[in-house]
């Protein structure tokens, strides 16, 4: 049990990094406080993996520290760190049965056997196991073999925190439901802090309580799943949450009129202030909205601008609707009854639900 | 997918059948005829029945043969199997040094039979061979040409010279098979050196082993040219394993028919040594599949 603190951590797989690129975990201070249930959510290549086991201890981090309830343990092995960690492809030892497998972490640390039994036994009905115990793990089924590897990190009672890394890749969709939920369980039951690494915000957001957004190496925004969607802090946050993810357009300013593609964009008086005096630091604005805000409205409503409907895409009980205003395109997510619409209709963006982005990052509208 | 049952198409193996008729089946019923008859001259034979195999079981030197055959095959598995894996273990992982010490390794492999036993025959001999006229400074009479433990020894050492390297070869490719999150896991799980190896590393490499100790079974089961180059057999019998029984027999005395019963028994024994063997290890896996079913 520990709050895993990161401060001044970077990390480069080469030996002398010089530029940017260089670094796969660019300089980042972060908390994941004790108990928590945490995802860390990125694209393939972002760095979570990295970031993973440098907390785990099996790389050691270029720079910064890494701390455990305030204890510096930079330079500790894994097996010194009392972190279990559950690999994407299941790690079993084939020849041991599972009951062999679950004693495995606490044999190896010379726990009394009556101690190893009562723990294995426990485990074991947690996970579903108990029927299986005598089985070779080598003849188990795929999601059998990955409660395993989760058992082998819950039978430790010293655990620090489980890191997950993409635990339910070859998992079968039905399976991967209940696993989750297993692991739920097992985290508001014993109370561990828990890092689930995995690139599917589903996932992410149905086992975490917050979810940490990594992209190019950094933590782009950290929060619940609610504030990730709603307030996405960075460009990638508001595209990678949400299906489909979210619009932006670049204004363009004329005195005091913004236009986005050409349209006249009807904004208050402090979203104007905001966007001029962004425009002072910057080249790079970005409006943002997520396509289930976006209203359609009636024909000639003042504020609205006019899009023309290039596809609608059917998903059952919603739809999403692709418009265009002049070149750019942005999606709309419909109830049910978008079917209809085609030809020229007309949105509004509401402004509660439009962010400014400067140079990608989310900007506070001043009030 | 349309299946179409078309019967027609085992002509296709035809070919296959004939070619393996010529290269082995053929030259094998020959044997099998020579082993039956007593041949005198290209017109004159007799046919002997079983005679010629009762008499072959019962020669006190084939036996002797056979015996020695079967403690140098067992010796050389029980050095080089433990010893390969070691090897294979210290085997650097990647980067130059891998490709380095890999054609340092496979070196003795690329060596025919003959050049081995030459080669070894000029290291121990006493007077310009290295280790025979260390050994003999150092005040050891080594001798292979009259002691029978010499010759033993000196041979059981070439030929782990000459192979461990295959079962290193092997268990290297088994070894670097096993994916980096095992070693991850036992590190976090805190296994030790041992654990890592009896509980990972080894079960990963029983297929590799189970091919590497058929191949080397065989192999050594039927050496020939390196101890007839080394010790010519010697001292007395003490290194005469059976292939060489067998090619004096077989040409030096021209007793086509002895030879040919001795050559199918020979080649039985290999069959049946492998077969027990394979068979054994499948069972033992299917055991622990079977065993889990039931439970």
């Amino acid at each position: 049990m520990a709050e895993i603190r990161l401060s001044q951590l970077a990390h480069s797989y080469s030996a002398s990094p010089s530029k940017r690129s260089d670094y796969a975990i660019e300089q980042m201070d972060h908390v994941w406080e004790q108990g928590g249930a945490y995802a860390l959510l990125g694209p393939s290549g972002c760095g979570k993996s990295t970031l993973l086991n440098i907390i785990s201890g099996l790389l050691v981090p270029s720079q910064g520290e890494v701390r455990f309830d305030g204890v510096m343990v930079n330079e500790l092995p894994p097996e010194e760190r009392n972190i279990a960690q559950v690999f994407q492809f299941p790690v079993v030892y084939d020849t041991m049965t599972v009951y062999d497998n679950l004693a495995f972490p606490l044999r190896n640390v010379k726990t009394p056997e009556e101690r190893v039994r009562e723990r294995v036994e426990e485990v074991a009905d947690i996970l579903d196991l108990t029927d299986r115990l005598a089985s070779k793990a080598r003849n188990l089924s795929a999601d059998e073999k990955q409660k395993v590897s989760m058992g082998r990190g819950l039978v430790r009672d010293d655990v620090a925190a489980i890191l997950f890394d993409e635990p339910l890749t070859v998992i079968d969709p039905q399976l991967k439901w209940k696993l989750r939920r297993k692991l739920k369980e097992i985290h508001q039951r014993f109370a561990i802090t828990m890092i689930y690494v995995t690139h599917d915000q589903l996932e992410a957001s149905t086992f975490a309580d917050k979810i940490a957004v990594m992209y190019d190496g950094r933590i782009v925004q950290f929060g619940t799943p609610r504030e990730l969607f709603e307030s996405p802090a960075h460009t990638f946050v508001g595209y990678f949450i949400g299906s489909p993810g979210m619009n932006f357009f670049t204004p363009c300013i004329d005195g005091d009129n913004i236009l986005i593609d050409g349209q006249h964009l009807e904004l208050s008086a402090e979203m104007r202030r905001s966007l001029l005096d962004a425009r002072e630091r910057s080249d790079n604005l970005k409006l943002g909205i997520r396509p289930e805000f976006i209203e359609l409205a009636e024909d000639g409503t003042s504020g609205t601008l006019s899009a023309v409907v290039d596809h609608c895409q059917d998903l059952g009980t919603y739809s999403i609707l692709t418009l265009a205003l002049n070149q750019a395109r942005f999606k709309v997510r419909v109830e049910e009854g978008g079917l209809a619409l085609s030809g020229r209709v007309s949105v509004r963006f509401p402004e509660r639900w439009l962010t400014l982005y400067v140079d990608e990052s989310r900007v506070e509208v001043a009030s | 997918m349309n299946k179409v049952p078309n019967n027609r198409a085992w002509w296709l193996v035809l070919p296959m059948l004939a070619l393996v008729a010529f290269s082995a089946i053929v030259p094998l019923m020959t044997v099998v005829n020579y082993s039956v008859q007593d041949v005198f001259d290209a017109n004159t034979r007799f046919f002997t029945g079983t005679e010629w195999f009762v008499k072959m079981l019962n020669d006190p030197a084939l036996q002797a043969a056979l015996a020695r055959q079967f403690a140098f095959s067992l010796t050389i598995l029980a050095i080089q199997v433990p010893l390969g894996v070691g090897i294979a273990l210290l085997m650097p992982k990647r980067g130059w040094r891998a490709s380095l010490v890999l054609i340092l390794v496979t070196l003795p492999l690329l060596i025919p039979w003959n050049v081995v036993g030459s080669i070894w025959q000029i290291f121990t001999r006493g007077d310009i061979g290295l280790m025979g006229w260390s050994l003999r400074q150092i005040g050891y009479p080594y001798n292979i040409t009259s002691s029978p433990l010499d010759a033993w020894v000196t041979i059981v050492l070439m030929d782990v010279w000459h192979w461990t390297s295959l079962i290193a070869l092997l268990c290297y490719s088994g070894l670097q098979a096993i994916p980096e999150a095992y070693y991850q896991a036992a590190r976090i799980d805190r296994a030790s050196r041992w654990a890592v190896f009896r509980y990972i590393q080894l079960p990963k490499l029983t297929n590799v082993l189970v091919i590497g100790v058929l191949l080397r079974f065989m192999h050594s089961f039927m050496i020939y040219a390196e101890p007839f180059v080394l010790t010519g057999g010697g001292p007395g019998s003490a290194t005469t394993f059976l292939s060489q029984s067998l090619a004096i027999m077989a040409t030096a005395q021209f007793d086509v028919g002895p030879s040919a019963a001795f050559s199918l028994i020979y080649f039985l024994i290999i069959l049946l040594v492998c077969w027990v063997f394979y068979t054994a290890i499948m069972n033992l896996q299917k055991d622990r599949q079977g065993g889990a079913r039931h439970d």
